[in-house]
């Protein structure tokens, strides 16, 4: 029963893609990527330290996974589409990550900067997930300019908030026919399996899984999750409803007379 | 001549190509994973050997690193 999430032509058969950021080690890295049965990472680019101790590529190619570079840290669209660039060349992959930040305190995708990038690096041939505002109308610009997903935030990076405009994900899932990932605000596996229900084709989570307590058992967690809302979201869920609905049959219901007149309570009782 | 490789200054010889700069740079890992950019334009790889660097040149030499 292979349910792939299928990007650019890709078919990835884990819908967890995992981020990189705020691990340990390397190691404390490697045991979450096992965990996860992700096949997409994502890395960053920054200036070569000659005192690096190891590299992350070498623990990607050993557990066999492909890299989705990022431009974390870029501000406007020039710089994001430089360093996707750069990413491009180090790397020997089109795919990108397109980050482009309106400022450091919320680290919210700038939206006409983010646009702008987006459509200089499709049209250098690039595969472009751009990370996006949980704003229906921008991913519809987004889709329309030819990225390949749309990874819309639950809440901003790292602050573990969840999903906290799960209306504007729904209205989402209706316009975009992109993949739509979920990509910043998960806190913890039931987060993951919201977006999932809500009808994300995938989740990116890095900060959830590398500065949980058990990075490894997070990422397992997480998994199932993602595998989990995935399925229930297939499976189609009730509608909500104010009052009850017996489950059990009203036909066949036994009569056994009036009741018994009830004691009143003592005074004071209540 | 002076370049900034970086963002540090550097004395260098004349001549000096990319591909010696990121030799001095990283020297037990010089192939992927690495990129290359001279006053903000990517250099590929298959020209670091011939792309020699002028003076006041600013050089960014990247790698992977954990993020996103």
């Amino acid at each position: 029963m292979s349910d792939p999430l299928v990007i650019a032509g890709r078919e990835l058969d884990s819908r967890l893609i995992l981020g990189t950021g705020g691990f340990a080690s390397l190691e404390a890295l490697a045991a979450a990527i096992d965990a996860s049965a992700t096949e997409l990472v994502t890395v960053a680019l920054r200036r070569v330290d000659p005192a690096a101790q190891g590299s992350i590529l070498d623990v990607l190619d050993r557990a066999g996974v492909a890299v989705l570079p990022n431009t974390a840290g870029c501000y406007t669209a020039r710089d994001a589409v430089t360093t996707a660039r750069l990413a491009r060349e180090a790397f020997e992959t089109d795919w990108v990550k397109l980050e482009v930040i309106g400022d450091d305190r919320t680290l919210l995708p700038d939206g006409p900067e983010l646009l702008a990038a987006a459509e200089q690096l499709v049209a250098e041939g690039f595969v472009v997930l751009p990370y996006a505002n949980d704003d229906p109308i921008l991913a519809g610009r987004l889709q329309d300019v030819g990225c390949a997903a749309v990874m819309p935030l639950g809440s901003p990076i790292g602050s573990g908030m969840g999903i906290r405009n799960p209306y504007n994900l729904r209205i989402m899932r209706e316009r975009i026919e992109l993949p739509l990932i979920l990509d910043a605000g998960v806190g913890t596996a039931s987060d993951a399996a919201l977006a999932m229900e809500l009808g994300c084709d995938g989740v990116l989570c890095a900060s959830a899984i590398s500065r949980a307590k058990d990075p490894a058992a997070m990422a397992g967690a997480i998994r199932d999750a993602v595998r989990a809302g995935h399925t229930a979201h297939l499976a189609g869920r009730i509608p909500r409803r104010l009052h009850a609905e017996a489950s059990t049959p009203e036909t066949g219901l036994p009569e056994f007379g009036e009741a018994p007149a009830q004691q009143a309570p003592a005074d004071g009782a209540r | 001549m002076i370049v900034h490789v970086n963002g540090e200054r550097r004395d260098v010889g004349d001549g000096t190509t990319v591909a010696a700069l990121v030799a001095s740079a990283r020297p037990e890992r010089t192939g992927r994973g690495v990129a290359v950019a001279v006053d903000a334009e990517v250099v590929p790889r298959g020209r670091w050997e011939k792309h020699e660097l002028h003076d006041g040149a600013r050089v960014e030499i990247l790698t992977a690193v954990q993020g996103g």
